[in-house]
């Protein structure tokens, strides 16, 4: 191609500052603008998805039916999870990727920044078709976030637009998610070379290459939902040669590399923080990065631990079984490099720290309870218990939203300029690591104990354990609005920072000045 | 705004992205509403298609444009390039699950369904005996023949291998230079894929009426239409694409050394190709 090139052609000059009003978050192609759009998405819809979470944990409070309907709590237990995967923590998550990977890797932009638009901007109209439902005859999706056929066959008038909404925010990962690959492998540095760049930025890569790979499965299995239900087809129907367990062997070869695309920006985040605060190199860096890589290859030949009840041949279930207790390896690699990073260090605990350590303890936690669940023959008594969803949610709200949380307060005085009020959010954590505690932990016991999930009553044994978890839930999910009132704090106002704003903080970003300013490496760094 | 500085292009912000954005969600919800029964869905679902493809046309008329006169650099070639590949990874991905599907369904479900796995078929649909092509136990008195490989979908190979052949050859033109033979070459190719598409279109006819072969007559008709199908579909989009390639290359746009458009319409309608071939094995002959 031409390397030449005109600007005057537009007729524009450089503006460094952002265009006004409106059209400029409509229009935008700045990976900044879109990662506040898809940060800002994320914490809406974890507030509508957080919502939907204290309505069942209020149901929940006491034994017997209490509160709503049972068929709309099956549509809040549904929703609140597509809402928060496909709402909350993907886009935040390519949020922060936006944000961060040009300025980490000293790229100008996104590589394709229209497309970066447009995968934005789907995200509303998928959620407007999803979130409608609410309003339609027959209620939202009530057939769980797996929509396991036949159940899933029998839903309402949501049906196809849950089916559609799914193509819609799949279009939108996998856009994101080339752009997010190709802005990493094209854009970098001179002398950024792949084993320099900042393990986010090597998570992310990684985590797109999922996306990629796995959004399409998802749509051809949806797909094959849809066509069973008004074209006749029998993908998912025994009696015309189908087999609706194929359904579950389609949906996790997709859904088991997604529960890792929610985590593996998550380890990156945590690789970024720990080493800051303890003044320390990260240790094992290299082996990081392939304990990463093993994580994903693994995540493509473990679906089938998700269905160690429906029969699988004794062969299958010994294979799923070993395969997925090997991730316990590169994510044991993973967190024997975070305690040694803090081994000795010179630590101190700003808030972005507390997080990153809480994620430390508590993820292992989850990755703990993971491993007992990996073993078939104990599975099949767990298998669909409160244990299987204290398990996810310590990976994924203790994991991954305190990682976010971390991360938000690590790089928002980059973002701002300003320092966000320390003391506001250590109260924040707090409140946050001992009530998440409170609300997820006893649900091991009553998982053990024989507590179905996804069931609006209970028996009584189970009632203390549940009205302390709910307890615990009211305050966890009150909590973040003091997040919020932090977050919109600091955009405000507060005391000015360095460049570096945290002491021991490496890496291109923390050369930007604060507030990174709207196009920052319009000329490429030298990467030494 | 326009920026290029130093090695860097970063293209300024474009309406159509979001212009697109409401033809998506129209399509989808008034696609959704027709399939509930609701008849006024319809009319919604063609303005959003329609609203759809005018962000297309217009997105995909602004980069010809900015290309035409010269904006992009390597590093931009490069993106495009990579991003293509991924793209095409994901659509291999996609036709993945149905290629699972059908493997499923032949090595496993039918097996189980029709007396291999005795714990299963004898709770469900005892003693019947299941082969491939079948419509499944619960269809037994659907009566379908399946679709041969003989004559259609081999000559529609000989047809798509052909095209192939074309395609390439107007790519080597394009590298020497030769805009007649390119012109011939990519003419020929999407000629190619037409004929493909109407002895396909014929296909269906044939099977759905002479050979009683429908979506609805279990599993291998669900796959045999589905598999196909958006095969089909795949050929249609490639050879529209190959058709404003043919245009472009009218008008002047591409020259032996900087032709992207080109390389990237002929590696997705190779990706077609290829995805044919593995159809034509597992779906006709095998």
């Amino acid at each position: 191609m031409s390397s030449a090139t005109d600007t005057a052609h537009h007729g524009h000059d450089h503006h460094h500052a952002p265009p006004y009003g409106i059209t400029r978050w409509l229009f935008t192609t700045n990976h900044k603008d879109l990662g506040v759009l898809y940060m800002s998405f994320g914490l809406l819809m974890f507030f509508i998805g957080g919502a939907m979470a204290m309505i069942i944990r209020a149901e929940l409070f006491q034994p017997g039916l209490n509160l709503v309907d049972p068929y709309f709590f099956n549509q809040m237990t549904t929703m609140h999870a597509l809402v928060m995967i496909f709402g909350a923590v993907m886009p935040a998550l390519t949020g922060l990727a936006n944000w961060l990977v040009p300025v980490q890797i000293g790229a100008p932009d996104m590589a394709l920044p229209r497309v970066n638009n447009w995968a934005f901007w789907l995200l509303p109209a998928g959620f407007v078709l999803l979130l409608a439902t609410l309003f339609m005859p027959g209620g939202a999706p009530a057939s769980g976030w797996t929509m396991y056929p036949p159940l899933v066959l029998m839903l309402g008038d949501s049906f196809p637009f849950l089916i559609f909404a799914v193509h819609i925010l799949g279009i939108s990962s996998i856009m994101g998610s080339i752009n997010i690959a190709v802005t990493i492998l094209n854009m970098r540095a001179p002398g950024m070379t792949l084993m320099k760049m900042p393990l986010f930025v090597w998570t992310w890569l990684i985590t797109a290459f999922l996306m990629i790979a796995v959004m399409p499965v998802l749509a051809g299995a949806v797909t094959m939902l849809l066509t069973d239900q008004y074209f006749g087809t029998s993908f998912f129907n025994a009696a015309g040669g189908g087999d609706p367990v194929m359904f579950q062997h389609i949906f996790w070869f997709f859904g088991h590399p997604e529960v890792y695309i929610l985590i593996l920006p998550a380890f990156g985040i945590v690789s970024a923080i720990l080493p800051t605060f303890a003044r320390k190199p990260l240790f094992g860096y290299s082996s990081m990065v392939y304990a990463t890589a093993s994580i994903a290859f693994l995540s493509f030949i473990v679906w089938a631990h998700h269905m160690f009840t429906v029969g699988l041949p004794l062969a299958g279930q010994l294979f799923f079984m070993y395969a997925t207790m090997l991730v316990a390896v590169p994510t044991g690699v993973k967190i024997f490099n975070w305690m040694a990073t803090m081994w000795r260090g010179s630590m101190t605990f700003e808030t972005p720290m507390l997080f990153s350590i809480a994620f430390v303890l508590l993820f292992t936690v989850g990755g703990l309870s993971g491993v007992m669940l990996a073993l078939a023959p104990v599975d099949l008594q767990y298998h669909d218990t409160y244990f299987v969803v204290a398990h996810f949610h310590y990976v994924l709200v203790t994991g991954t939203i305190f990682a976010i949380m971390a991360a938000v307060y690590y790089w928002l005085p980059k973002w701002t300029g300003h320092m966000y009020d320390e003391k506001l959010g250590k109260i924040h954590f707090w409140v946050s690591v001992i009530s998440v505690n409170v609300l997820f932990f006893p649900q091991h016991f009553l998982g053990l104990a024989g507590m179905p999930r996804r069931i609006p009553d209970y028996a009584l044994q189970f009632a203390e354990f549940n009205m302390i978890s709910s307890i615990g839930g009211f305050v966890f999910g009150f909590a973040q609005l003091l997040f919020v009132w932090i977050i919109i704090k600091c955009v405000r106002g507060g005391e000015k920072v360095t460049d570096q704003v945290w002491e021991g903080a490496q890496g291109l970003e923390w050369t930007l000045p604060s507030p990174a300013p709207y196009h920052t490496f319009e000329t490429p760094p030298v990467v030494k | 705004m326009s920026l290029a500085q130093g090695t860097y292009y970063v293209p300024h912000e474009s309406r159509w992205p979001v212009f697109g954005i409401p033809g998506i969600a129209l399509l989808m919800a008034g696609f959704s509403v027709y399939l509930n029964g609701g008849g006024w869905g319809f009319p919604i679902m063609i303005l959003g298609a329609v609203i759809t493809l005018i962000m297309t046309v217009m997105w995909f008329r602004d980069v010809v444009h900015e290309s035409v006169a010269g904006k992009y650099n390597e590093q931009v070639d490069m993106s495009f390039r990579q991003g293509m590949a991924w793209f095409i990874f994901s659509e291999v991905m996609f036709f993945g699950a149905f290629f699972g599907a059908l493997f499923y369904a032949r090595v496993l479900s039918i097996p189980w369904l029709g007396g291999d796995d005795a714990a299963t078929s004898q709770f469900l649909w005892d003693s019947v005996l299941l082969s491939w092509p079948t419509a499944g136990p619960g269809m037994l008195d659907v009566d379908f023949t399946a679709m041969g490989a003989w004559a259609l979908p081999t000559i529609n190979t000989l047809i798509l291998l052909t095209s192939g052949a074309t395609l390439t050859w107007a790519h080597h033109a394009m590298k020497e230079n030769h805009r007649k033979q390119v012109i011939i070459g990519l003419a020929l190719t999407v000629l190619l894929g037409a004929t493909f598409s109407s002895i396909q279109a014929y296909e269906y006819v044939y099977a759905w009426e002479e050979l009683s072969l429908r979506m609805d007559t279990g599993i291998y008709g669900s796959l045999f239409y589905m598999l196909t199908g958006f095969h089909g579909v795949h050929v249609i989009i490639g050879a529209l694409t190959l058709f404003v390639i043919l245009i472009r290359v009218i008008k002047g746009h591409f020259t032996a050394d900087d032709h992207f458009g080109f390389e990237a319409a002929a590696w997705y309608w190779h990706f077609v190709d290829v995805v044919w071939l593995g159809l034509f094995v597992f779906v006709y002959v095998i």
